[in-house]
């Protein structure tokens, strides 16, 4: 039992489970105060998502939309976690998805493009909206936070921007790609069968899985993942050992970037959203992505768990009874477990710790024993 | 015979997981003696001083103040009873004044307001009477380090501490400044205060002290009148054995110049200032240079401009013939120059990476460590770990895939020893490559460096430690504010006259 609770992955999830009991459970507390009435069926409702439909073949289409989601949380969430290795806080992603939604929309509506370059333009911006931050850091000691959140906002005012040029006349919306620009569309590549026909799931789906796939062995596996740790866990050290540290800064928020900026690409060249010009907020899915990384435990293949459990909550919030609370009251739930999330990693220490401490009383226990036998 | 003890430690055991940091120590201290205590790093003395300060609780034995027992459970506790610390790495706020420092947590006040009149007679009043020399208004920052050391002595005794616990107060001093502290200490017993001393230096144990503790492995190995015993008794009774402290090389052969330092300036980082002065300095092959001088006198500055840490602000380098003045830190590393770095924990190790990734961090890059798609070789890693972790007798909990935080300081040390000497170096930079460490560790280094000058090796020494200074190089040169101001023959010198280069009091024209 202690062999099994001393293993990191065993913690983390165990961490996690924890994490996502206690933001259930506060998001029940609030509810309660709210409407207790409600507070059962809305918990529930908020946890079953799309088993809230009894038909199979509708239980089947919103499980699709919530994969549609999911992808391009991933990609974020990724995008989080690599630069997190590398000992950098990309809090920027939020504003790199927001110029991959702009590049994608743009390329697409405006000149005419393909789903693919499309997907790799929006990379680009994102590669490139990443690394400003990144030269930033290298040659000013500008602070990746303060420059990501500042750029999160520049981003999204110039998407708001450029995307009027392609926006509904009547609606503050982007034009549908399925009317103006189905070549644009991702393929399905037939895994829409398997949704009850739901033609929004594409292969962004095994796309964002591969790239998870991918960030694991490039961070276990290459010399890249090999410096770019070295420099996360003690930048001196990798100093001292000639690593090329500017670049791999640059390099680094670079890649992270354009991993937020493929996620947009994902979402929005499905045709699942149209981007709103009067949007005055960043959009969530960054932010997310951060709470993804953390309940993930920082590891790759546990971020696609976390990346599904958290957009499984914030779809889930959709089917909250809007009679009894209002219609924020979603946010706030899945917010809540989001928050939450974050403290995975205060879970996993004193797992540790408690584990360390009952070893040690083992220990005494063992000696004292010990002792007295040989005084008999 | 019967003096009162003014402090008892009886019988303290104290267990973390997988150590006795003490078992079963009994340390009593005399009202008005220096008792030192004395053990290697890691005997326990620490620990010891910790439980008496409440910061750990003992599982067994009593602590007992004038006969009486007394339960301390926090650092506050132990100031109530009159105990006071002098710390190696001193506690002051650079930016205050000395008076400011003394009084802090104690302020003198009336309605809130700071009655600093009060304080200073008496700060006054105080350094007159243990003739401690400071000036109550000069700046911590720009005051000696020895005066900083007074200003804390002044601390405990402005808070009317009798029981006085100095933390191996020598390390930081010159020579000169280490005979005023013997005597101050010797003063403030003559008045009756109690002075307990950690040190691992037996010539100032038995210079100062009336007995002595020594402490080896977390036991009391026992408690010796200085006046009857010799400095080879406590240090067998320290380690444990004989030590042979004399490094035992023969006579080196400077061949060719391997490292030409020309007019070096480098920046400090704190004041922009050059800290590094016009340095021109040569290494040979087959020979151990020593940069030799107190703590913060711009060795570290030397070093960092040397490997590429920090830019040269003016002058030259070159290694073999080639300038590298403006090279990368990684073409310095894979062209000869081999850095064993002040800071293991800092500079030297990814203390959360294994043995074996720690072990090719200067190598990774290589092409038996990495194929051409940029996939690490694993198994070479390993295989490279393992040859080495042999050869060079790192110890560890799992091998090659233990923690490097985990280890020991001396394995830790070892480690970064093997990954550095197995480059093959032209030079190798060892700064500090003791510090910290048990004897039987520093024994293995010396006879390390030793062995690269014979093999053929430039070696260039950065310390601090006046045995090492003295036994281990072939040359020694003084830095002193930033500037080489003496060329030194260890087997001519002295250290007083070593100390006084150190203290900047002597300087030549030096062109090394």
């Amino acid at each position: 039992m202690r062999k099994l609770l001393s293993r990191s992955a065993v913690q983390s999830l165990i961490a996690s489970l924890l994490c996502v009991l206690m933001g259930l459970f506060l998001g029940y507390v609030v509810l309660l105060f709210i409407n207790p009435a409600g507070a059962w069926g809305a918990i529930s409702a908020v946890m079953k998502n799309f088993l809230n439909y009894s038909r199979t073949n509708l239980q089947l289409k919103n499980l699709g939309n919530t994969l549609v989601k999911t992808a391009p949380l991933l990609m974020c969430a990724l995008s989080v976690l690599f630069a997190y290795k590398a000992g950098l806080f990309n809090i920027g992603a939020a504003g790199q998805y927001v110029v991959g939604v702009c590049a994608c929309l743009y390329a697409a509506l405006n000149w005419g493009w393909s789903w693919l370059p499309c997907l790799l333009f929006a990379m680009l911006a994102g590669a490139l909206w990443g690394s400003v931050p990144g030269l930033l850091l290298a040659y000013c000691n500008v602070n990746v936070v303060i420059s990501g959140i500042m750029l999160n906002w520049i981003g999204l005012y110039g998407t708001n921007l450029l995307l009027a040029s392609v926006k509904e006349t009547t609606s503050p919306y982007t034009f549908h790609l399925s009317t103006n620009a189905p070549q644009a569309i991702l393929p399905t590549a037939g895994l829409e069968k398997f949704f009850a026909g739901n033609t929004r799931v594409t292969i962004a789906i095994p796309l964002a899985i591969l790239t998870a796939v991918i960030i694991a062995l490039v961070l276990d596996k290459t010399r890249f993942g090999y410096e770019l740790k070295a420099t996360g866990n003690n930048k001196n050290a990798a100093k001292y050992c000639g690593m090329a540290e500017k670049r791999n800064i640059i390099l680094t928020l670079f890649i992270s970037g354009a991993l937020a900026g493929a996620g947009a690409a994902l979402l929005y060249l499905t045709d699942f959203e149209q981007w709103a010009c009067t949007a005055s907020s960043v959009p969530g899915m960054g932010f997310n992505g951060i709470a993804a990384t953390f309940l993930g435990g920082l590891n790759p293949y546990g971020t696609i768990l976390a990346s599904y459990f958290v957009q499984h909550i914030t779809s889930g919030g959709a089917f909250v009874d809007k009679t009894l609370y209002c219609s924020q009251i979603s946010d706030l739930i899945s917010s809540l477990i989001i928050y939450l999330c974050g403290f995975v990693l205060f879970i996993k220490t004193s797992i540790t710790a408690g584990l360390r401490r009952s070893e040690e009383k083992e220990r005494q226990r063992l000696a004292a024993a010990g002792k007295g036998g040989e005084e008999k | 015979m019967d003096i009162p003890y003014a402090i008892e430690m009886l019988h303290i055991t104290k267990r973390f997981p997988g150590i006795v940091a003490n078992d079963d120590i009994t340390l009593q201290l005399r009202k008005g003696e220096i008792h030192a205590l004395l053990g290697e790093n890691g005997a326990g003395k620490s620990t010891l001083m910790s439980v008496l300060f409440g910061l750990y609780q003992p599982e067994e034995g009593e602590i007992r103040k004038d006969g009486q027992v007394v339960s301390i459970k926090d650092p506050n506790d132990a100031n109530a009873l009159g105990i006071g610390m002098v710390h190696q790495h001193f506690k002051l706020v650079e930016c205050f004044t000395v008076l400011d420092n003394i009084i802090m947590g104690v302020e003198p006040q009336k309605f809130g307001f700071l009655q600093k009149k009060e304080a200073r007679e008496k700060v006054l009043a105080l350094s007159e009477r243990y003739g401690l020399h400071v000036d109550p208004d000069a700046l911590v920052e720009d005051i000696t380090v020895g005066m900083q050391q007074r200003t804390e002595i002044l601390k405990m005794l402005y808070r009317d501490n009798d029981i006085l616990i100095f933390d191996e107060p020598t390390a930081v001093l010159t020579p000169q400044e280490i005979d005023e502290l013997m005597e101050i200490m010797r003063n403030l017993a003559a008045e009756g205060k109690s002075i307990l001393f950690i040190s691992h230096k037996l010539a100032e144990i038995m210079a100062v002290a009336d007995r002595c503790t020594v402490l080896r492995k977390g036991k009391c190995i026992g408690t010796v009148n200085t006046a009857e015993t010799t400095p080879e008794q406590l240090s067998a009774m320290m380690v444990g054995r004989n030590v042979n402290f004399h490094v035992s090389k023969g006579e080196a052969h400077p061949g060719e110049v391997v490292l030409s330092v020309e007019n070096m300036s480098v920046q400090s980082r704190v004041h922009r200032n050059d800290a590094v002065k016009n340095v021109s300095l040569q290494v040979r092959r087959g020979e151990i240079v020593c940069i030799a001088g107190i703590d913060g006198n711009g060795q570290t500055e030397f070093v960092y401009g040397l490997t590429g840490l920090e830019p040269l602000s003016g002058g030259s380098i070159s290694l073999c013939g080639k300038d590298i003045t403006h090279a990368s830190i990684r073409y310095r590393n894979t062209h000869g120059m081999s850095h064993i770095p002040e800071d293991r924990h800092k500079h030297g190790l990814v203390l959360d990476y294994t043995l074996e990734d720690n072990l090719v961090l200067q190598r990774y890059f290589e092409p038996e460590f990495t194929n051409g798609a940029g996939f690490l070789k694993r198994r070479n890693i390993r295989a490279y770990a393992e040859r080495l972790i042999e050869q060079y007798d790192v110890r560890s909990g799992q091998g090659s895939v233990t923690t490097a935080r985990s280890m020991s300081g001396g394995n830790q040390q070892k480690a970064i020893i093997a990954r550095e000497i197995d480059k093959d170096p032209e030079l190798l930079v060892a700064v500090q490559p003791t510090r910290g460490l048990d004897v039987g560790a520093i024994e293995y280094i010396h006879k390390q460096l030793v062995a690269q000058r014979d093999a053929g090796r430039a070696v260039l020494l950065v310390s601090l430690e006046l045995d090492e200074v003295m036994d281990v190089p072939d040359r020694i040169l003084v830095m002193y504010e930033g500037e080489i101001v003496g060329e030194l023959d260890p087997r001519t010198t002295t250290q007083e006259e070593l100390g006084l280069y150190m203290a900047g009091a002597k300087r030549d024209e030096v062109k090394a």
